[in-house]
């Protein structure tokens, strides 16, 4: 038993989040404003997608935190620890037994199923953000499908460096529909985006809240003559030998010696088991 | 006056889980229920028990006295300020006097939550978002719906109860009347 009610938060606010993500379900890509709550820790470690969990959650779910790949990092043990005490559900570090998987800033390795829910934390949702500051604008830029900008934005990236440089939030269009922003994920990540499970993003600070349903089309915005990549490290997982997994670069030692691993903790893990 | 949810965190909990499979799989359909007044069914009543508040007026057929004891949201006089309407297809028809949204706020429309007499996996093909290849419906007007899903990324939300059962089609549905 606990002194809290069932996911920490109270039913009046559950309501309204979940109003907002069956809103986010029947508009894919388009960003529902909600009433961000505050949460017993810090906007920028996962709020939103905190609360968006909080509103999913039933009593017999198995829930998996990770933080850039890996379950053992600050934010993702707290928030394990966290719903493991405020709603007393199972959390595992397994991807494969995880009903809801909340991330910042990975899709897992290992490809999703039908019976799973990711839920990402976002810092900022609007795409249009660092282009044109006021959300008046973007807001109806988004309702004119202007999104000339953004193409703008990486035609510069090709002008400067012979190639799109962006490399992580890469934007991608929805639907057909809404060009939105995947979370900093790194572009590795972007073709999963087109997946079996129910993807929902939730920004706490900025009060947005956005969803992909499965099999929907996520086209990552390109041109014809530089098409999309999903670039990764050209390197091998010097713990399980990996060469197709996203990798992170680690410096071993003081001469600087600098090695890769897998971003992914689990996927990493079970391939050495 | 009949009861609701035993334990309100809980039942609501598993409630939306498949009401938000309903929305994100259209055509799929789930069992959900609730205690329920007289002239609602029991999946529509837990999809009001799950969603509406004091902030949500309900615009609805019967049940007002339940619905307000329950939940505290205010009766929608009008179509124009219904944030939920529940009704038999009748009775919530033409679709054309319920708010679509705007093009800045496409979330400021109308869910409707129909009260259907048959609802399985067959009838009009469905593809679009949440749908893998193609699912089937037993829509209630085939084309007005059509119309509606042209609206797009307006339009109203549709969640189809029947019994202890719900399936949704949101507005990103596309919709095929002459495949049904």
């Amino acid at each position: 038993m606990t002194d809290y009610n069932f996911a920490y938060l109270d039913e009046p606010t559950k309501k309204m989040i979940r109003r907002a993500i069956l809103k986010g379900l029947a508009v894919p890509g388009y960003q529902v404003p909600f009433a961000s709550r505050e949460m017993p820790m810090p906007c920028g470690w996962g709020t939103g997608g905190v609360q968006v969990t909080a509103a999913c959650l039933m009593p017999k779910d198995v829930l998996k935190v990770i933080d850039q790949g890996a379950d053992d990092t600050t934010n993702a043990v707290s928030i394990r620890a966290f719903f493991a005490r405020v709603a007393g559900v199972a959390t595992t570090t397994r991807t494969a037994k995880a009903s809801i998987i909340q991330t910042r800033h990975r899709i897992p390795e290992t490809p999703l199923r039908e019976d799973q829910i990711l839920v990402y934390q976002v810092p900022i949702p609007e795409p249009l953000r660092f282009l044109e500051p006021r959300e008046t604008e973007t807001r109806r830029m988004h309702a004119l499908e202007e999104y000339g900008l953004m193409h703008v934005k990486l035609y510069e990236d090709i002008a400067r460096h012979g190639a799109i440089a962006t490399s992580y939030a890469y934007p991608a269009m929805v639907n057909d529909r809404y060009v939105f922003d995947p979370s900093p994920i790194p572009r590795f990540d972007n073709p999963k985006l087109e997946s079996p499970a129910i993807q929902l993003f939730g920004a706490g600070r900025e009060q947005r809240i956005y969803a992909i349903p499965p099999h929907t089309r996520v086209v990552s915005l390109d041109f014809e003559d530089h098409p999309f990549e999903a670039s990764k490290a050209d390197g091998v997982c010097a713990l399980c030998g990996a060469e197709d997994s996203y990798l992170d670069e680690i410096v071993a030692d003081d001469a600087g010696t600098r090695r890769f691993q897998c971003s992914d903790t689990d996927w990493c893990a079970e391939r050495r088991a | 006056m009949q009861p609701a949810f035993a334990d309100p965190p809980t039942d609501s909990a598993r409630a939306f889980r498949a009401i938000m499979q309903a929305m994100a799989r259209p055509g799929t359909v789930h069992e959900v229920a609730a205690p329920a007044p007289e002239g609602l069914s029991p999946a529509a009543a837990a999809t009001l028990l799950v969603l509406a508040d004091q902030t949500t007026p309900v615009w609805l057929a019967h049940g007002h006295d339940w619905l307000v004891f329950h939940t505290g949201a205010p009766v929608a006089a009008t179509r124009a300020e219904a944030a939920f309407a529940v009704g038999p297809w009748d009775a919530l028809a033409p679709l054309g006097d319920w708010p679509v949204g705007t093009p800045d706020y496409p979330d400021r429309s109308t869910t409707l939550i129909v009260e259907v007499p048959r609802l399985d996996g067959s009838g009009t093909r469905l593809t679009g978002p949440g749908i893998e290849t193609e699912s089937r419906l037993p829509l209630p007007d085939a084309r007005a719906l059509a119309a509606n899903a042209a609206l797009y990324p307006l339009g109203v939300d549709l969640i189809l109860s029947c019994g202890d059962r719900l399936a949704a089609l949101p507005r990103s549905t596309r919709i095929h009347p002459e495949d049904a």
